[in-house]
């Protein structure tokens, strides 16, 4: 145990008095940051895609759209996070010439990949939502695209709430994968305090306890959310 | 009011109407009787355009809606509908469910005239003769406050104003019905259409909404009712239609149609439930 203590002891002078407390801050932020635009731009492009999935296909638009989102969700959730980074950071946006950062590119990828995911889990949503509710919606005159976004998605989101709070809790562990692309997440800056010293242990322990910490004030969060909008049930 | 046409509607390869016709006229409380999957409920969802007919023609105040280029958000503001399931929008409360069609659709006409004004008034800088503007007569605010001072009234009409602020999961199945039908009466529809309103209700909550639907019946609302209450075609439709097998066989006043059948499948089918 002595040992252990002098381990936490060189980690506590490393962490505070080096410094090493602002490269974590930094990390948390960047963590917080991809995750929270990731799980943003994936609530926006998986709700697009998902009604485009359920929008009735007689017509020759919805059916190239739908074929398109097939396309969209095929590839992304047919490849490895790490890989779409990768491509994403070192052939599309050079080829395009444009620069961008590690974290840009995260966020950009964590949004496109979640909307993937999102998608499945809004559409599933959106279809244990009672048909009859775009029924009645229609019959009082509002339109298809009305009747989504006033009567049915709000419906849906309450279903799938707590799946979508999975799925941001994946997406806050899945940052520990944006090192490959040179943004200075959580995992890089306890690297770098492990590192300092060839000195691991306490480090990836302490880092291993701000995601559990992360993950726990996420969980709340949701239950907070899904409690304010159980009003109009009857489950309580 | 409403022409219908030869109507045909086609499920994949099952023809459920084949070639139905018939005129409703404003005032007209039309009851459609028949047996199940005779195409009843699909007749009345083809009115409104719910199952957009396969062919024919539904002329409703002069336009045939039938048509897949005419608007038909417009035209169903003016057909309101009733569901055998009631399908009040859960995530509203009662109140909100009554008023926010009429509230929201309206507040959006006025935005389009707004945007029109807005058109036209740049247009007449440039041009001698002048344009005409949309008279603008109301404010978002006092849409949204006539709307729901119209759904408490009806509310009240029905004596559940107590429960404006309630959500419809917490409303007994008449209820339900009832708020329904005000939610299509708050459109000012000049027709309703009723499919089954009764059907999925406690038999003690039937006499509740038979008993709304008589009142809209006095006040002369045109309604175009299916259902299995045989009392209440007889003693409040003006006219039964029997339909069997995707066609309208017998159309006829009740007193005639209960006790003079002339079609010999609606004779069977009466000795069978009377």
């Amino acid at each position: 145990m002595g040992d252990f203590s002098q381990k936490i002891d060189k980690f506590l002078e490393i962490f505070i008095e080096q410094n090493g407390y602002t490269r974590v801050v930094e990390g948390l932020q960047n963590t917080i940051l991809i995750a929270v635009t990731g799980l943003i731009v994936g609530i926006i492009i998986g709700t697009l895609i998902a009604t485009v999935r359920v929008v009735p296909k007689y017509k020759r638009l919805p059916r190239i759209l739908n074929g398109f989102c097939s396309f969209y969700v095929a590839f992304f959730r047919g490849t490895p996070m790490v890989v779409q980074l990768l491509v994403f950071y070192y052939v599309l946006f050079p080829l395009i010439g444009l620069h961008v950062t590690g974290v840009q590119v995260s966020m950009l990828v964590f949004g496109l990949n979640s909307g993937a995911y999102i998608s499945e889990i809004m559409r599933s949503g959106i279809q244990s939502v009672d048909v009859g509710q775009m029924e009645a919606a229609r019959a009082v005159g509002l339109s298809f695209r009305e009747g989504m976004t006033k009567i049915v998605i709000p419906q849906a989101v309450k279903n799938i709430l707590p799946t979508l709070g999975n799925e941001f809790i994946t997406l806050i562990k899945e940052t520990s994968v944006v090192s490959f692309v040179g943004a200075a997440d959580l995992y890089v800056a306890f690297s770098y305090i492990g590192a300092n010293n060839y000195e691991f242990m306490v480090p990836y322990l302490v880092m291993a306890l701000i995601y559990i910490g992360l993950v726990l004030v996420v969980t709340l969060l949701i239950k907070i959310l899904e409690r304010s909008l159980r009003k109009s049930d009857r489950r309580n | 009011m409403i022409d219908v046409i030869n109507l045909k509607k086609s499920f994949g390869g099952l023809e459920v109407l084949k070639g139905v016709n018939i005129t409703i006229n404003k005032g007209d409380i039309v009851a459609v009787l028949g047996p199940s999957g005779s195409g009843k409920s699909t007749f009345l969802r083809c009115l409104n355009c719910m199952e957009d007919p396969t062919s024919g023609s539904i002329i409703f105040k002069g336009v045939d809606i039938a048509d897949m280029k005419v608007d038909i958000n417009q035209h169903r503001r003016h057909m309101g509908m009733v569901f055998q399931h009631f399908n009040l929008f859960n995530n509203k409360s009662v109140l909100q469910n009554v008023m926010m069609a009429p509230a929201y659709l309206r507040c959006k006409d006025l935005k389009k005239a707004k945007r029109k004004n807005r058109i036209i008034r740049i247009k007449n800088l440039f041009r001698g003769k002048k344009e005409e503007l949309i008279p603008i007569t109301t404010t978002k605010e006092q849409i949204k406050s006539e709307a729901k001072q119209q759904a408490l009234d009806l509310l009240k009409r029905i004596g559940l104003d107590d429960k404006a602020d309630a959500y419809p999961s917490t409303l007994s199945g008449g209820q339900k019905q009832r708020v329904a039908i005000i939610r299509s009466l708050a459109m000012n529809p000049d027709v309703i259409l009723f499919d089954e309103p009764t059907s999925a209700l406690d038999p003690e909550m039937v006499g509740e909404v038979l008993d709304l639907m008589k009142k809209l019946a006095k006040d002369g609302m045109t309604m175009v009712v299916v259902t299995h209450e045989m009392g209440f075609a007889r003693e409040v439709a003006n006219r039964v239609l029997f339909m069997d097998d995707g066609q309208i066989l017998e159309e006829a006043p009740p007193q005639e149609f209960f006790y003079q059948p002339k079609d010999e499948r609606l004779q069977e089918f009466l000795s069978k439930i009377l």
